[in-house]
């Protein structure tokens, strides 16, 4: 069994199969998780991170692609986080991003890990923001996220990035469509793709009529006077990649000004979302775990207690047991690295 | 809090451009919980060996029926092997011989599946094989 130093040495000397092994190790929550990344975090924060999200087909995994060969191009080293969902019947998941890279398979610059998104919606991003620390420390100088962008476990994902790209292709809906709540939000940078086919054009100009009714920035993340105005950038990912250039020149740009806006207060926040993701899954299975409060709320409804009477009575009894238990109780307000709320 | 789940690499090796059996078990193996890396096509043993080393998989699952894999399934296992990759479950799967089957047992491939096959006995031998190992592993933890 390997420990979580010999893992931490490991990894930090370049041994790619540590890289791998450390990245399942957080995917499953495995308790020598928490002690490798406390080994290297003073090596995490240098690498830019670049959540890739947009609807089924719209080309994420080619456009990412095309992307690592500019990054490469210039000297960059690229770790990918390819996402795909699981199976809510089955558990299983069919990963198959990899084909759209595998000319990178053997780019020692480059390193490709494949998730399925499996059942939890906090576990998801959390482990997503393992993947991507241990990538940074690992030393990559660019880390690329690619998830299918549908529903809140997903944008958590690409919310947990230093920039956005928002990924569309025409004829998968009009103008309004990317209206709809998050979309805009959550993006940086827009992207038509496919922009050799019809209505692309159209697409590129009610994205920008959309930017310009918003008032745009991400509001939880900095002060109010920050601005940013989502550029949007038409691509042909295929072939010779047309618009790639001008994608990666939006992202430098993006992050320019993000690094003069204020980089710490966002990453800072962000730490803050993992530790509560952290937190919740620890509750969830301290309370719903194999020894969890279970069968004690059977018992309770059993006396024909409402569930939010049997609630109240296991919310007070974990908080007493909590309130009484000495050395832990003054941890509580040590909430690391965010005083600002 | 998230279970392990079997990783599985599926993967044609070599000039053969047939993937509907591949792309059959890939579902199936999905279909009983699994996670599955399928790589596609004309895939080199180097690049097998390479992502399954950065898929970190517990399992790799070969397809051919171009009759070349007697040069290219123990060229696999020399690539894994070379990348330190040597616990991983190799398995495999095509028009493959008895008497090559004996051959490549002895490789590591110590269970191949011929045509027709069920589906079924492919996912609960690869599950049975793996909840076993990991038994192990917590024994010797």
């Amino acid at each position: 069994m390997q420990s979580a130093s010999e893992m931490a040495e490991r990894l930090l000397a370049g041994d790619r199969a540590a890289l791998a092994r450390s990245i399942s190790w957080a995917e499953n929550a495995d308790p020598r998780y928490p002690g490798l990344l406390g080994s290297i975090y003073p090596r995490v924060g240098k690498a830019w991170r670049i959540g890739i999200t947009g609807p089924p087909g719209a080309g994420k995994s080619t456009l990412t692609n095309a992307l690592v060969a500019h990054l490469r191009e210039r000297g960059e080293t690229v770790g990918i986080l390819a996402i795909d969902p699981s199976s809510p019947f089955s558990g299983g998941a069919l990963l198959g991003d990899r084909i759209r890279m595998e000319e990178r398979t053997a780019d020692p610059g480059v390193y490709i890990r494949s998730m399925a998104s499996r059942k939890s919606h906090g576990g998801l991003a959390r482990a997503a923001t393992d993947a991507c620390d241990v990538m940074d420390a690992f030393g990559f100088s660019t880390i690329l996220m690619e998830t299918v962008g549908v529903g809140q476990s997903e944008y958590d994902v690409v919310a947990a990035a230093d920039t956005v790209v928002v990924v569309m292709c025409p004829g998968a809906g009009d103008g309004i469509q990317a209206m709809k709540a998050g979309i805009l939000e959550v993006a940086d940078v827009l992207v038509v793709n496919k922009s050799d086919l019809d209505g692309a054009d159209r697409l590129a100009l009610d994205l920008e009529d959309a930017v310009r009714m918003r008032d745009i920035r991400r509001p939880r993340d900095l002060a109010a006077s920050a601005r940013w105005a989502p550029p949007v950038v038409s691509t042909s990912a295929t072939g010779a990649g047309d618009g790639i250039d001008a994608l990666l020149e939006a992202v430098d740009a993006h992050r320019a000004w993000l690094e003069a806006a204020d980089l710490e207060a966002s990453r800072r926040h962000r730490r803050v979302d993992q530790v509560r993701r952290v937190v919740g899954e620890r509750l969830e299975e301290e309370l719903w775990g194999p020894r969890g409060k279970r069968e004690q709320a059977e018992t309770l409804l059993g006396n024909s207690k409402t569930p939010y009477d049997v609630a109240e009575e296991i919310l007070n009894s974990v908080l007493e047991s909590r309130t009484g238990a000495g050395p832990d109780a003054g941890d509580r307000t040590s909430t690391p690295g965010d005083a600002s709320r | 809090m998230s279970e392990r789940k079997i990783r599985v690499l599926v993967g044609k090796p070599g000039l053969d451009g047939h993937d509907r059996g591949a792309k059959t078990i890939a579902a199936v193996l999905r279909d009983h919980g699994m996670e599955v890396i399928y790589t596609g096509l004309h895939q080199t043993p180097e690049m097998i060996a390479e992502t399954a080393l950065q898929e970190d998989v517990d399992v790799v699952g070969l397809s051919i029926l171009s009759g070349a894999h007697m040069t290219l399934f123990p060229r696999v296992r020399e690539e894994l092997e070379k990348r330190g990759m040597a616990h991983v479950l190799l398995t495999g799967g095509g028009i493959i011989s008895a008497e090559d089957m004996e051959e490549l047992s002895k490789l590591g491939f110590s269970k191949l599946f011929g045509p027709g096959t069920p589906t079924e006995e492919i996912a609960n031998w690869i599950q049975s094989t793996m909840e076993e190992r990991w038994k192990n592993e917590e024994v010797s933890r």
